[in-house]
């Protein structure tokens, strides 16, 4: 068998939370080179996995697999395609840049730590697994460390309210879409969990009807879908800096993927009936999100909702069942990872250094942090689907798919874009510009590795703006089979 | 057959009975308190025995003194379910009662024998086996929800244990003579063949004859509307008979229900489906939601034990080798999770800590090991993976979703995320509330430790690769429906 | 491969300024010398462009093409015809102009100034050169970036209100030109305008022709500003620092104005067309464009004020030129139409050069008196011309091209566009032309009346300036202003040169319409 490089980047994160459980809580530097190193190696292995991909092939690669539960026929099955590849991706890199950004962190390191590391291997997971059994133990695993990150290291007003409205939202989501897993499954009549064996079965339409809904909407709550959404800016905005990172970077990702992989990849005919009237959801997503982040007064909570915003787009792309569509929304869906994981550091940043979040309070901080308030326009550029930038080419094909498949949903869905151009320079305007206040003249200075970490995240974003095929050759490799299958 | 193989046949029941005894004894003649430590060595050795004697009878079957007692792998499950949770909670026991009550041995024998009534209802196939075995484990457990003397906690709980132990005994055997007059045999084959395929004119009487046998077995496995006792004796009963009663009964009550119902009334089978389910729906919900209201730990986790006799319940609607699987390999993960916590709360309390939720403020600062393993227990009740419970619950929910109840199946994962919300309550004290007191809990003894390991390795082990125990129970399931 | 100017022509302003970003920023002239150097460079470029382009071949020449992102068929593609030739030397040159103008006035965030401004002459090349439909839009918003920093950080007072109504107005107009861009790739299968032009999109589908055309239109007609998509303008021009003003109204105007001639003429003739003859839209607002922006100069009071609404006004004269062109495609050719057509367009697109010649010295003169008054009330003026004689002459230079009088470069283009108006839509040629009368009036009487002449009263200027020192022009804004007024009075003496290039492309242009 190959060097299993899927299971290192998995495992990576696990095998560093169990010696950082080992290691003893005084030694704050040793826990935190753990985890910088365990998320380094899986940063490195998901790059190499990535460049290593052989796209003339395409298909499934680099896979693993193992039997598990054979009585059931569930085995332990990891491969990584086209659409899984930039996740894993955005995923290596989101947690390196999480942990650097931790890297402050004194209070109680050594659970915290391990903790994260626990909640990606669970995201990793989530995204290589191939067979359905295994993708639903990860993903219920992701969950619960959330619980108590939030919980434990959130922002004490909200963070217990927000941690356990999160945690059971998530929980009835993956419940129901349980039922539809498992309706596949006893389908199929084929005794196993495989992903790829069981989409080549050919489910009866009725059955596709029914058992779509439950998977799509059961993972969309996870990628935030209205009205399904609340938990997620709550979430983010109680959750510490690490931990909005990669949930609004990653974890509703996870949805997303999820909803894509099982729902419309197995069942395509189901997806074909249903989309029509997700679609009208998504672009409330779109819509009322940017709304209601351009109202609040909160900086983490405009974030927040822009995170709904955006993965509205995610879902948008998704329901266009168009091979530029979904492509498109794997791109948003790095895009936006790496961008709102660049605007919850910034806000994790500035809250760490003035202890206020309320737009009004703040300003002329450009003064203080020059280079942050730089990468958080890049940021927000990206965010408002400025072009030259990721957001936009990932925005471009969701709406060029949305278009072909629903004109007038694309069009409407163009509010959303003028509306997030308006919060973006509002936040930026009132956050970093304009008089800074006496009380912030002696706030401490970005330390280096924050902006190693900051640095990343826009550099990316502006590599993908430019050179977009990077990431778009890759997807698409993963994309057309799908939509192969639907002709 | 010959004696010998009878007597290989019943060694665990004899080991048990014999340990039972020699315990009493000698706990009766000696009077060195010291010799008497010795004692719990031989309960402990008795146990071990027991466990050589099941391994040693695995994959054999065989049927004894005229079709009244069966030997075969599904007992033998259950019988293993029994001996792993006494061994445990004798380990777990011994700080606690040291304590507490001037006379340990005899809650040592009185532990092995209600044991030995568990064993001894895994094989009945008689309805008078069954009859006096369910009272030997009932009394013995009154006695020992009881036996903290001077405390009126524990004295009130055996008294309204006993009491509706007593009328739900009584119902079930008025129920069992109805079955007798009805089919003119005590013997759960000759029922069914008396019954045959539907016998419609037998209706009358066999319907009020099932559901009076549920309420015998229902008290048992403690499902709703027989629960009343539940949280009551589970807060007042000593912690480790607590530990017990959680787990012990229920596999009894589990095993009994599923011998009796499947093997001598399979003909009626739509009838108690329906009934069942319905139980079990309401067990679920019922347990859940009041389990939301709880306070005190043990009280919580009785509530949520019965919610976990509801899901049980599941495995028995689906009636499939897939839901008799799935049912016996939930009571093996329940097993392990549910002694695990209460381990922890036994050590918790030896260390001097309350009963309270708001006791286990901030554990995970002051005792993080423990912290670690009881969240690992909850969220394996709570059915989240890569945890024991998870695969459990999944096998459940598979054999429901198999014969196609999906509204039955929705109603349990709802369910499940209802009682992940007071599992995370004691998470949330443990992790997230700031401690009221700094020093860790007062180290704990190595038995307990051990005891507590090996429901970490169950819940771990069980969890991650649960294949070999999941075939060896699709065996037993499969030999158990064909025969 | 020939050396690939276009693509130097973009690059060069973007590398300008990623070079400033590594000079310190104390070190101020370094930056301003650099920045005039690059620009200066870029304006050479230019002009070897304008020699080198083969007029008499015509068509895109000097094309580059290479694929981008091959999963979506968005190629490089960048070529210039005649039409965009005068539009690169015209960014050119008043990019420099703005840069050595600024260079004597901003002293404030210096270093951000300057390399904002090389990135905006990238983003405005970029539009002017590119061929793709991505490629366009891409530098479109790019562009869109700096002007809205320039006008937020270096503005007036409602700097921030006015900074982002502009973005917003703009980003509107775009969002929506994305999706007709959409609507044409997905009917045509290319992002090439060209290629897409030939294959004449929605042809069998009206209702959604319709659709994508005003996608488009709005677009553009936003960054015109065709009434009543204009109110962002005034607000824009008067907090915008001067050299912001000078590039908004002289260069980032004619990117719409380009745009319809660009990709909505030849797209959608029929379309064009039927908006601007059978339900003539567009020519209407185009009128309402040139007679209300004049009205409401000859009832403002605010100079610089005023000069954004002249441009409002002005611009409207380009878009009749357009709709008339594209009125002679809905009727059955003659040809005198085609004539007409040819005339109107020509007119059309000589006013774009024009205007962004005049209109950008007009703002360069208001920031003048601004930077010594600090007001830009007309009413506060009065008998300037004996003070300021230097700057009076110039003014008036201006003025009167302004209003098109014959022998200045502005009365050629709007002959043209009246000719080519009047000769397939007469009716809205006869009604444009009260925009005329209007502009005499308010530039003779507004501006030269109110300020320059009467009796200078030094008491009322104390009063309203604060005691303002009152001085002629500085020899840098001299020299800012010569080569505009040279190309003013030389063009509108001898306007053959532009004409050719102009001509060119309208011919290829109408000839493959027809």
């Amino acid at each position: 068998m190959s060097f299993p490089f899927l299971s290192i980047i998995v495992f990576s994160p696990v095998v560093g939370a169990l010696i950082i459980a080992a290691l003893p809580k005084e030694k704050h530097l040793a826990i935190k080179l753990v985890a910088v190193v365990s998320a380094f190696i899986s940063m490195v292995l998901s790059i190499y996995v990535f460049f290593d991909y052989d796209q003339a092939a395409g298909g499934m690669q680099f896979e693993e697999q193992i039997r598990w539960i054979p009585s059931l026929g569930i085995s332990y099955h990891l491969g990584t395609d086209g659409i899984s590849l930039p996740l894993l991706l955005l995923t290596g890199i989101i947690i390196f840049c999480g942990v650097l950004i931790s890297w402050e962190k004194d209070v109680r390191p050594k659970e915290f730590f391990a903790f994260l590391l626990i909640l990606v291997a669970g995201v990793f997971g989530v995204f290589v697994s191939l067979d359905l059994f295994l993708l639903f133990v990860f993903y219920e695993l992701a969950v619960l460390p959330m619980y108590l990150l939030i919980g434990g290291w959130g922002w004490p007003v909200t963070r217990e309210y927000a941690a356990m409205k999160l945690t059971l939202y998530l929980l009835v989501g993956s419940s129901i879409a349980l039922i539809g897993i498992l309706a596949i499954y006893f389908e199929a009549g084929l005794g196993t969990f495989d992903i790829m064996t069981l989409s080549q079965v050919g489910f009866t339409p009725l059955f596709q009807y029914l058992f779509f809904l439950p998977i799509f909407v059961g993972f969309g709550v996870l990628a935030g879908l209205w009205p399904l959404h609340t938990w997620s800016p709550d979430g983010h905005v109680a959750a510490p800096t690490a931990v909005s990172m990669l949930h609004a970077g990653v974890l509703m990702k996870m949805g997303a993927y999820s909803a894509l992989r099982v729902g419309i990849f197995i069942l395509p005919i189901g997806a074909q009936k249903w989309l029509p009237w997700i679609v009208v959801l998504t672009v409330v997503n779109v819509v009322y999100g940017s709304m209601v982040a351009f109202a609040q007064k909160d900086f983490k909570y405009v974030i927040g909702y822009s995170s709904v915003s955006h993965m509205g787009y995610v879902a948008m792309g998704l329901a266009s069942m168009t091979v530029i569509g979904i492509s498109g929304a794997s791109l948003q869906m790095f895009s936006h990872g790496i961008m709102t994981g660049l605007f919850f550091a910034v806000v994790g940043l500035i809250y760490r250094r003035t202890h206020t979040r309320q737009i009004p309070e703040l300003g002329g901080l450009a003064r203080k942090m020059p280079f942050v308030a730089i990468t958080f326009i890049i940021g927000g550029m990206a965010s408002m689907g400025m072009p030259g930038l990721s957001g936009f080419v990932a925005e471009f094909q969701v709406l060029a798919g949305t278009w072909q498949a629903y004109p007038a949903i694309a069009a409407i869905s163009l509010i959303g874009i003028v509306i997030t151009a308006a919060y973006i320079i509002k936040v930026s305007y009132k956050v970093f510009f304009g008089s800074l206040k006496s009380e912030y003249e002696g706030i401490s200075a970005v330390s280096t590795i924050e902006k190693v970490a900051l640095f990343i995240m826009a550099a990316l974003l502006i590599i993908v703006g430019l050179y977009p095929s990077i990431l778009l050759d890759v997807i698409n490799t993963g994309v057309v089979p799908i939509m192969m299958r639907l002709r | 057959m010959t004696l010998s193989q009878i007597l290989a046949l019943l060694a665990p029941e004899l080991i048990l009975a014999i340990t039972g005894l020699v315990v009493l004894v000698l706990d009766m003649v000696w009077r060195d308190e010291k010799k008497k430590e010795w004692l719990l060595y031989v309960t402990l050795v008795g146990l071990v025995g027991t466990l050589a004697a099941i391994v040693t009878l695995w994959h054999q079957a065989a049927v004894l003194f005229s079709g009244i007692y069966t030997v075969d792998m599904f007992a033998l499950l259950f019988k293993l379910i029994a001996i792993v949770g006494t061994g445990l909670v004798v380990l777990s026991a011994i700080e606690f009662m040291r304590g507490r009550t001037p006379y340990p041995c005899e809650f040592y024998s009185l532990l092995l024998f209600a044991t030995l009534g568990i064993s001894l209802i895994a094989s009945a196939t008689d309805l008078i086996l069954i009859y006096l075995a369910i009272e030997l484990l009932s009394i013995t457990s009154y006695i020992l929800t009881g036996y903290l003397r001077q405390d009126p906690k524990s004295n009130e709980a055996a008294i309204k244990y006993f009491l509706y132990g007593a009328v739900a005994s009584a119902v079930m055997l008025y129920g069992m003579s109805l079955l007798y007059g009805a089919t003119g045999s005590t013997n759960l084959n000759q029922i069914a063949m008396a019954l045959g395929p539907a016998n419609a004119s037998l209706q009358e009487i066999i319907f009020p004859a099932v559901i009076f046998l549920l309420v015998g077995f229902g008290f048992k496995i403690g499902a709703v509307p027989f629960h009343q006792w539940a949280p009551d004796a589970y807060e007042g009963a000593p912690t480790p008979v607590t530990a017990f009663l959680s787990v012990g009964p229920k596999a009894a009550g589990f095993a009994v229900l599923v011998r009796v119902f499947l093997v001598a009334l399979p003909s009626f089978q739509p009838d108690w489906i329906l009934l069942l389910s319905v139980i079990s729906v309401v067990t679920m919900t019922l347990g859940n939601l009041v389990a939301i209201w709880q306070k005190n730990i043990k009280r919580m986790l009785a509530y949520s034990s019965i919610a976990q006799a509801g899901y049980i319940l599941l495995g028995m609607v689906a009636t499939s080798t897939l839901g008799i699987t799935s049912l016996v390999f939930y009571m093996f993960t329940y097993l392990f999770a549910n002694l695990g916590a209460f381990i922890i709360i036994i050590a918790f309390s030896n260390g001097g800590g309350g009963d309270s939720v708001e006791d286990y403020a901030g554990l995970s600062q002051r005792s993080p090991g423990l912290a670690l393993a009881m969240l690992l227990c909850l969220l394996s009740l709570a059915g989240i993976p890569p945890l024991a419970g998870f695969i459990g619950k999944f096998y459940l929910f598979a054999a429901i979703m198999k014969d196609g109840l999906i509204w039955l199946m929705l109603i349990g994962v709802l369910n499940s995320v209802i009682s992940l919300y007071y599992y995370l309550e004691v998470v949330r004290q443990m992790y997230i509330i700031p401690p009221k007191a700094e020093e860790p809990v007062s180290s704990t003894s190595k038995a307990l430790s051990g005891a507590l390991l090996i429901t970490m390795i169950g819940v771990l082990l069980l969890g991650l690769y649960p294949a070999p125990l999941i075939e060896l129970i699709r065996v037993a399931a499969c030999a158990f429906l064909s025969g | 491969m020939s050396f690939p100017i276009l693509t130097v022509i973009i690059l060069t302003p973007l590398l300008g300024s990623i070079a400033i970003l590594f000079i310190p920023k104390e070190r101020d002239r370094l930056v301003t010398r650099l920045s005039i150097a690059i620009s200066f460079v870029v304006l050479i470029l230019a002009i070897v462009l304008v020699v080198s382009y083969d007029k008499v071949a015509g068509g895109m020449q000097f094309v580059e093409e290479y694929s981008w992102i091959p999963t979506l068929d968005v190629f490089y593609r960048l070529g210039v015809d005649g039409l965009s030739v005068p539009m690169i030397f015209l960014t050119a040159l008043l990019t420099l102009l703005c840069i050595f103008y600024s260079s004597y006035t901003i002293k404030e965030k210096v270093k951000q100034y300057f390399m904002l401004f090389l990135m905006l002459e990238m983003g405005m090349f970029g539009v002017f050169l590119s061929l793709d439909f991505i490629l366009f839009y891409v530098f479109w918003e790019v562009g869109l970036v700096p002007m809205f920093l320039l006008i937020a950080f270096w503005g007036g007072k409602r700097r921030l209100y006015a900074s982002i109504k502009f973005f917003l107005y703009t980003l509107t107009g775009s969002v929506g030109m994305l999706l007709a861009i959409l609507g044409v790739y997905l009917n045509t299968g290319t992002f090439s305008i060209m290629e897409a032009a030939s294959l004449q999109p929605f042809v069998d589908n009206w209702p959604l022709a319709v659709l994508v055309f005003w996608g488009f239109f709005i677009g553009f007609a936003i960054k015109v500003p065709i009434f009543p998509f204009h109110t962002w303008l005034p607000d824009a021009h008067t907090e915008a620092p001067t050299s912001g003003s000078v590039i908004l109204a002289g260069v980032l105007l004619k990117l719409g104005a380009y745009g319809l001639m660009r990709i909505a003429l030849p797209l959608f003739p029929q379309v064009f067309g039927y908006f601007s003859y059978n339900v003539p839209i567009i020519p209407i607002l185009a009128v309402i464009s040139i007679v209300y922006g004049a009205l409401i100069c000859v009832a403002q009071w605010d100079l610089k004020r005023l000069i954004a609404y002249s441009s409002v006004s002005h611009m409207g004269y380009v878009t009749l030129g357009i709709s008339a062109a594209a009125a002679s495609l809905a009727q059955s050719g003659n040809s005198d139409l085609v004539t007409s057509a040819i005339i109107g367009l020509n007119g059309a697109a000589m006013q774009m050069f024009t205007h962004g010649i005049i209109t950008g010295a007009l703002f360069f003169l208001v920031g003048v008196i601004y930077e010594r008054a600090h007001t830009r009330e007309l009413r506060d003026f009065g008998g300037l011309a004996n003070r300021v004689p230097y700057y009076y002459a110039m003014m008036m230079v201006t003025g009167l091209a302004s209003l098109g009088l014959p022998g200045l470069v502005g009365f050629w283009s709007e002959l043209f566009v009246f000719r080519g108006t009047f000769g397939i839509i007469p009716i809205f040629a006869c009604i444009g032309v009260i925009g005329v009368v209007f502009t005499a009036v308010y530039i003779l009487w507004k501006i030269i009346q109110h300020m320059f002449l009467g009796e200078f009263s030094q008491k009322k200027w104390d009063q309203a300036t604060h005691h303002a020192p009152l001085s002629d022009l500085e020899w840098w804004e001299k020299v800012t202003l010569w080569p505009l007024v040279t190309i003013m009075i030389g063009l509108g003496l001898y306007p053959t040169p532009i004409l050719n290039f102009l001509n060119s492309a309208a011919v290829t242009l109408l000839d493959k319409l027809q």
